[in-house]
Parts: structure tokens; sequence; C-alpha cells
């Protein structure tokens, strides 16, 4: 084909620097295309994001630990709604369990592991100037920020913000108040959000990797969100349909998800009837459970980074990780129905998804293990990252062999309505997954700022985080073991049963509030080092990754001089070499 | 700044960025759409009775629609392959047809949409119409969107063509790929609500 009309030549780095100086506040800092300016913006909304769902946990936790109890000062600011004399409605209960879960999901989690260091970390470590669609990047962040809005907006309509839990079960979410109804709004645009940056990841890595930067040559977290990008693609789509069927449903009164002959107040619906229920729970979980896998190979793929650059060695089997991360990919859109086990399924249905869920739990164990055997001889640097990171190993196994019984159709059915899975699923993604996270907000952050954070505060919050996060999960498997379900809105007050266990939801939730002071040094250390940390070079943990030629932080462009590939990512102590690690980009 | 592989093409993948993302656009809306098929297919195995759509729904009409639709796939293509020779008359005569026959397209619709809404058939009647509303509401939708882009493309857009007609041509080759796309969806909404 040949090529007519002129393309306008390349500009010069420095003419390109004095151009972006140019942009002005509003360019460059808050409509900005760079993706690591975005990145930044998805790391700080989802941190807020975080600390916000956090709060309402911890609302939460006083009903629970203190039923009827009014609490102190913070009730009687919520108003005569939500809190009447400073005592929880069930109703309010319902609003902020449904919001603790999607914001901590879908504003908190995704958008920081994928959103942040996705976009901030995924181009520099292939070596590219930007993303492959800098706008839609931008678009993708500003949908997300408006779905975010969307979400809080809804706690300020009449009745309140969505109340039929973060899985929106019909047909209690389409007979739900307006809060619903904005919740819907709210995921199609989170929906959009993520769909433009799906697109974006997986363009961005296939077509601007360097030179010689070949798939088997990418660092595993590269890796990590390629998968990802897929799942995201592909898994989100779904529940996009089954939104508008459910908005269609409350707003234009189809009957996609209402059965026939609803009583509802002892009075029968008029509504044309003949819908299913468990169609929404199909579509929300062909959804769901790869959302999990979201969740939690980001996390993976900042650990295995880390532990690399800190035990001084290559990662162990990465071969074998890769294949794990591409077969997990597959297998994770094929287990879902092993969260609607309790629906009655019948056998064969169970038998597939049970066998489906066991083979799906080895690649995760290849992963885990391959990381573990990692740190074996190695020259294990103990800084804060990668404390972060060797926490998530044993906390993410608990979280994975707790979920083994829950994937067994026999052993779920007793367990599934408990305490037990709210345990289960939040090892995984509170210890297992932040904790990632965070070690990949210590790791990075040099890279981002030139400076480093606080090692002591970081290390007070490790061990701090590492003790509460245990006190307030490890109680939860006692309690559902014991039969209380995880649906009471007085944590099982009222159950004879339940009283001997009574006492471990006062200990879950005096370690959640404590949880929360162990923050502070978090937040304290993460804005004083933007300004006052410790200046740091171009690549202060000896980093064999291309992200660490890039100067810190990195312009606009990323890099003076184009890399180039020309080894595996992790070449550390190789033997005969000068130094202990041999970057990626050095010839 | 100068994003790598937006026109040329990248040697060793032998595509371009947008063509990429365009293809990773249309899967996600195959998985879309196809939830939604998904959903029509349990929810009519479980109904105690199904009309079938030639009873409610108008069929010459939706035939004269498909007609149109396939119509204007073969100007679209035309107005692509004008591109590439470097035709740019052809291409606006033919875009501009392309959007015509969208108009056409959601004209009619608007008119059978009138129809039923007039004698009481609404969404909540029933889950055939329900289904009918949201997969032809929601595939309307779709046709606005590629009438919007192939518009854009066809005025203020074409103004490309005069500083990079390559990159022009790519973007009315992925605004093609799309609006096929929309006319596929169409090929299979038709049988299963008009004619099964």
């Amino acid at each position: 084909m040949s090529q007519p009309g002129a393309v306008a030549p390349p500009e010069s780095h420095a003419a390109l620097e004095a151009h972006h100086e140019a942009l002005g506040f509003w360019r460059h800092y808050v409509f900005s295309v760079d993706h690591k300016v975005i990145g930044i913006q998805y790391g700080i909304t989802g941190l807020v994001f975080l600390f916000f769902g956090f709060s309402l946990m911890m609302l939460m936790r006083w009903q629970l630990a203190y039923p009827g109890i009014p609490l102190p000062l913070l009730g009687s600011l919520l108003g005569e709604a939500r809190m009447p004399g400073g005592t929880m409605l069930p109703e309010f209960y319902n609003e902020l369990g449904a919001m603790h879960g999607t914001i901590m999901v879908f504003l908190g989690v995704v958008p920081l592991a994928v959103g942040g260091f996705g976009n901030f970390v995924l181009p520099l470590q292939i070596g590219a100037p930007d993303m492959a669609f800098p706008r839609l990047n931008m678009a993708s962040y500003w949908f997300f920020f408006l779905g975010g809005v969307t979400m809080l907006a809804s706690f300020f309509v009449p009745g309140g913000a969505a109340q039929s839990g973060w899985t929106s079960y019909a047909p209690l979410s389409v007979l739900a108040g307006s809060g619903q109804t904005w919740w819907l709004v709210g995921m199609i645009l989170l929906i959009t959000s993520s769909l433009l940056g799906a697109i974006n990841f997986i363009t961005t890595t296939i077509q601007l990797r360097v030179k010689g930067l070949t798939f088997m040559r990418f660092p595993f977290f590269v890796w990590a969100q390629f998968v990802t990008s897929f799942l995201l693609l592909l898994a989100f789509p779904p529940l996009e349909a089954a939104g508008a069927m459910q908005l269609m449903d409350r707003v234009a009164g189809t009957s996609f998800f209402m059965p026939s002959g609803l009583v509802v107040g002892g009075e029968v619906l008029t509504n044309a009837g003949g819908g299913s229920p468990l169609l929404w729970q199909h579509l929300f979980w062909f959804l769901a459970h790869p959302e999990v896998y979201v969740l939690i190979l980001p996390a993976m793929g900042i650990v295995g980074e880390i532990i690399a650059n800190n035990t001084r060695k290559p990662l162990w089997g990465y071969r074998s990780m890769i294949y794990s991360l591409v077969f997990l990919g597959f297998m994770s859109f094929i287990v879902w129905a092993h969260h609607m086990f309790m629906t009655g399924m019948g056998t064969t249905m169970a038998a597939f998804f049970q066998t489906t869920t066991m083979i799906i739990s080895i690649p995760s164990v290849v992963i885990l293990t391959a990381l573990i055997i990692s740190l074996w001889g190695g020259s294990i640097r103990f800084n804060t990252p990668m404390l972060f990171a060797l926490g998530f190993l044993p906390m993410f196994g608990i979280g994975g062999l707790t979920g083994l019984p829950l994937g067994l159709n026999v052993s779920d059915i007793p367990l599934h309505d408990t305490y037990y899975v709210i345990g289960h699923f939040h090892y995984v993604v509170a210890p297992g997954t932040i904790f990632a996270l965070f070690a990949g907000v210590y790791y990075w952050f040099p890279k981002a700022t030139g400076r480093k954070m606080n090692e002591t505060l970081g290390k007070i919050h490790f061990f701090g985080s590492l003790v509460c996060m245990n006190v307030v999960f490890m109680p939860m498997f006692l309690v559902g073991l014991a039969g209380v379900s995880r649906r009471l809105f007085d944590g099982g007050a009222t159950y004879a049963f339940a009283q001997p266990v009574l006492h471990m939801n006062v200990m879950s939730s005096w370690g959640a509030w404590i949880l929360a002071v162990f923050q502070l040094p978090f937040i304290f250390n993460f804005f004083w080092s933007i300004w006052k940390g410790e200046k740091t070079g171009d690549n202060p943990w000896q980093a064999t990754t291309i992200e660490w030629a890039a100067p810190s932080p990195p312009p606009h462009g990323n890099f003076l001089v184009t890399p180039e590939a020309y080894r595996g990512p992790y070449e550390y102590s190789v033997t005969g070499a000068a130094k202990d690690f041999i970057p990626q980009c050095e010839a | 700044m100068e994003i790598p592989y937006t026109v040329e093409v990248r040697r060793d993948t032998g595509l371009t960025n947008g063509r990429i993302g365009i293809w990773l656009f249309l899967a996600s809306e195959v998985m879309l759409f196809g939830a939604l098929f998904a959903s029509y297919i349990l929810i009519r195995t479980g109904a105690v009775s199904w009309p079938r759509g030639d009873t409610i729904l108008d069929v010459p009409l939706a035939t004269f629609n498909t007609l149109v639709l396939i119509s204007s796939s073969v100007t679209m293509v035309m107005a692509w392959a004008s591109l590439m020779r470097h035709r740019f008359g052809t291409f606006r005569i033919y875009m501009g047809l392309t959007i015509l026959f969208g108009f056409v397209f959601l004209t009619v619709k608007y008119f059978e949409y009138s129809h039923h809404l007039h004698i009481g058939e609404v969404p909540s009647t029933n889950n055939f119409l329900a289904i009918y509303y949201t997969l032809t509401g929601l595939h309307m939708l779709h046709v606005a969107g590629g009438m919007a882009v192939n518009a854009y493309l066809w005025g203020p857009g074409a103004k490309l063509w005069q500083t990079n007609p390559q990159w022009f041509t790519n973007r009315v080759e992925h605004s093609g790929l799309f609006w096929h796309f929309v006319d596929l969806v169409w090929i299979f909404l038709f049988p299963t609500l008009y004619l099964l």
C-alpha cells in the first residue's frame, strides 16, 4: 500500500517537553492523556474509595459487635433516617453492606490494581512512550470517576443507596428503592470505563513493546495485566446486558427477573411474570467470578516483581507461572456456578462446576508455590515492599485453602450462607490483594515521585496491618463454622446457638478499628514522602525491568532514549557478571 | 507525542493499533449481545407459552429493513474501497448513502415502535415484547452510534484526508467493521424475533 501525504516528523524530546509544559494545570494534572498521570489519578481515587469503603464497614462492625446500642458521637451525625438516636436501622445496615462490597471491588481494588498500577507500570515495563490510545485512556478514567460519583450520590436519594447486596439479586433488587437504579447506572459507567481500559492494555501490550521484548521476556506483572485485561474485556459485557435488563425491569416494568405470581406484603404482584431470578445470578456470576481473578492476578503480578527483585534471583518456574496465568484466565469463565450451589441446581450441574473449580485451584497453587520456592536460597532484603509481598503469600494461601470446601457442592451448602464465606473471601482480597497493592505503592513510589517512602513508618504499617487483618478475619471462620448467617444485621444476637461465638464479633470489630489506626502511618507517609521523602536515583532497588531505565519521575514520553530488550526480565546474580543484576535493556 | 503504529503497520504483528482495538471492541460486543441472546433462550425455554414472532410483529416491514441494512453494508465497503483508489468524491457519495440507509432503518423502526405502543403493546405486556424492545432498542442505539461516527467521517473528520490519507482510510475501515457488526446483529435478530 502506498502512503500518500506526509506524516509530521516526530518532534525532538526537548520540544515535546516544552509543549508539555505549555499545557497548563488542567490539561497537565486533570484532563491529562499521559498514562502516568492517569495511573496516579486512578491510584489515588482508588485509595480514597478503599478508605471510604472501609469506613462503611467500620460502621457496620459497631452494629455487629454491639447490636442496638447507640453509636457514640458519629451515630447522631448520620441523621434520624439512618440512625435514629444513634441506633442503626436495618435498612441502613443493608445500604452499608451493599455499598461496602460495591465500592471495595469496583471502585477501590480494581481501579487501583488495573487502572492505577496497570496504567502507570505496564507501558514503562514494556518500554512504550504511552498507551496505544491516550484519549481513550483519559475517557476511561472519567467514566470511572462519573461511575464513582453516581454511586456516592445514591446515598442521598430518597430511600438511600442500593440495599440488595453487592450482588443485587433479583427479585429483591427489582423491588428495592430508587438507590438501586443509581447503582445500575453507576455500574454501566464503570463497565464502560473498564472496557476502554481493557482494549487499551491489550493493544498496548501487543503493539508498543520495544524491540527484543518477546512475550516470554515480559515481566510477570505485564503478563498478569495482559490476562486480566482479557477477563475485563469479555466478562463485563454480560453484566452490562444484565444491568440493562434489570433497568428495564425497574423502569419499564418488564419481567426478565420476576417470576409469575410473586407475593409481596401479602399481595400478588400484577406484573407479567414468567421471568427468572436465577438468570440474574447466572449473568452476575459469569462476570463476578472472572472478576475475582481481576482482583487477584494483578496482585500476583506485583508480588512476583517484588520477590524477584528482593531475593536477587530469577523467579522460579517463570514459564509455568505464565502458563498457569493463561490457564487461570480461560478456566475462570467456566466456574461461575460454584457461587450458586445453594440454588438447588441438581447434581449434574453441580458435578460439572465443582470439577472445574477443583481444576482452577491447580494453577493458583502453581503460582503460589513458584513464588514461595523463589525465596529459597535468595539473599532476601526485608524492605517494606518485600514485607508486604511476603505477607501476601500466607494470607492468600489461607484464603485459597479455605476456599476448597466452598468449591465442593456438599460442603458448600452448610457453609455458604455463613461468615465462613466472608472470612474466605476477605483473606483472598484484604490481606491478600490489598497487601500486594500496598507492596506495589511502596515499590513504585520512587519511580512516580523520585523519592522513597519512609521505611520505619512502612514497617509500622505492615506489622500493625498484618496482626489486625488476622484479628478481623480469623474469627469469622469460627463464627461461620458455628453456623451464624452472614446476612443478619445483629450478628446473630437473637439466636441461642450463636451466643457462644458472639464475643468473636467484638474481637473482629476492634481488630477493624485498630486496623484503621494502623493505616494512618501509611496516609501520612504517602503525602509526606511526595515532598519530603529521601531522594532516590532512577533505579533505587537495583532492579532489572525496563521501567527503571526511565528517569524518576519519567517525563511525558517516558524514555530519553528508546530502550531495547536484550534478555529475560529477571537476570539477578548471574554468575560472572560484574554486579548482581543485569537490566533487561542493557546490551 | 506520536504513538507508534497508529498509521503504519507494526511488522512483526502485521497490524495497526486501531485494527486490534476495533476487533477487541467487537469481541466485547459479541459477549454483550451473546448474553442477551442467551437470556432470550433461557426465558423462552422456561415460558409456559411463547408467541410466534410473526403473529405480533410486522415481517414485511422487517424484511424491508433487513434489505436496507444489507445495502448499507455494501455502500460502506464501497466507501472504503473508493478511498483505497484515492477517489474522495465517490467516498462522499457512498458514505452519504450509508448514513441515509441507516436513517431509513431508524425511521421504519420508529413507525414499528409507535404502532406497537399505540395498540398497547408495551415492554411490560409480556416477556416476548420485553426482550423485543430490549434487543432492538440496544441494536438501534448501535445503529445511531455507527451513524454518528460515519457522519463525523463524512463531515468534519474528512479533513484528515488532506493531511494523512492512510490514517483516514484506516478510520473508515474501522468504522466499517463496526457497521458490519451492527448489520450482523440484525441478521441474527430478524429471524430470532420475527420468524421463530
